[in-house]
């Protein structure tokens, strides 16, 4: 399912908005948990999961090809962890 | 202070002039109608975030850290997030502003 098809599900559940104003939301939305993440804060929505951000401290890792030495510097990366009614849901057994 | 569904709500209801009820039921639908997509095991891409993804595992052994006790632990499908570019680069432009 891609983005445009996320809000066509949702225009299809409902009459009160426009597809525009459904686009909009979801655009609107997204840009709202982007921003929460990049000011390292968390975002938490009961019965779907968290998002925060990971630390990767600084290692040397070395070039897959030629073997040589890299150094990498540290960095930050958005983590998801689901929340107990997704895993529940998604879980077949 | 986290991000929740009703700080969600509130900023569909400042930013688009749509009532207070109709913003909660938006956020609501945007993360029924992704759970969905997931219980029927198809993939949801959204650009400019990231992707989730089903991954199906067997069944492994385990362990009860109390106990010791051998347990099996049954064969699942999970959910994984992958951000995208866009996502990890914003996030990386800005993380030199964090307190560590």
């Amino acid at each position: 399912m891609t983005k445009s098809e996320l809000i066509e599900a949702i225009a299809q559940k409902q009459t009160q908005l426009a597809l525009k104003d459904i686009d909009i939301a979801v655009k609107t939305m997204l840009e709202h948990m982007v921003e929460s993440l990049e000011n390292n804060e968390r975002i938490e929505i009961r019965g779907f999961g968290s998002f925060c951000l990971h630390h990767r401290p600084a290692r040397t890792g070395r070039n897959p090809k030629t073997g040589e030495k890299v150094e990498l510097p540290e960095k930050y990366v958005p983590y998801f962890k689901p929340g107990k009614e997704l895993r529940d849901r998604v879980n077949l057994t | 202070m986290a991000l929740t569904k009703a700080a969600m709500a509130e900023k569909l209801f400042e930013q688009m002039g749509i009532n207070k009820r109709e913003a909660k039921e938006m956020v609501d639908a945007f993360f029924e109608e992704i759970r969905t997509a997931l219980e029927r095991g198809e993939q949801v891409k959204l650009s400019g975030f990231g992707n989730f993804d089903l991954r199906t595992k067997n069944e492994r052994p385990g362990r009860n850290p109390k106990t010791g006790e051998e347990i099996p632990i049954s064969a699942r499908r999970v959910v994984t997030f992958h951000p995208g570019q866009k996502l990890r680069t914003r996030v990386e432009a800005n993380a030199g502003t964090f307190e560590q």
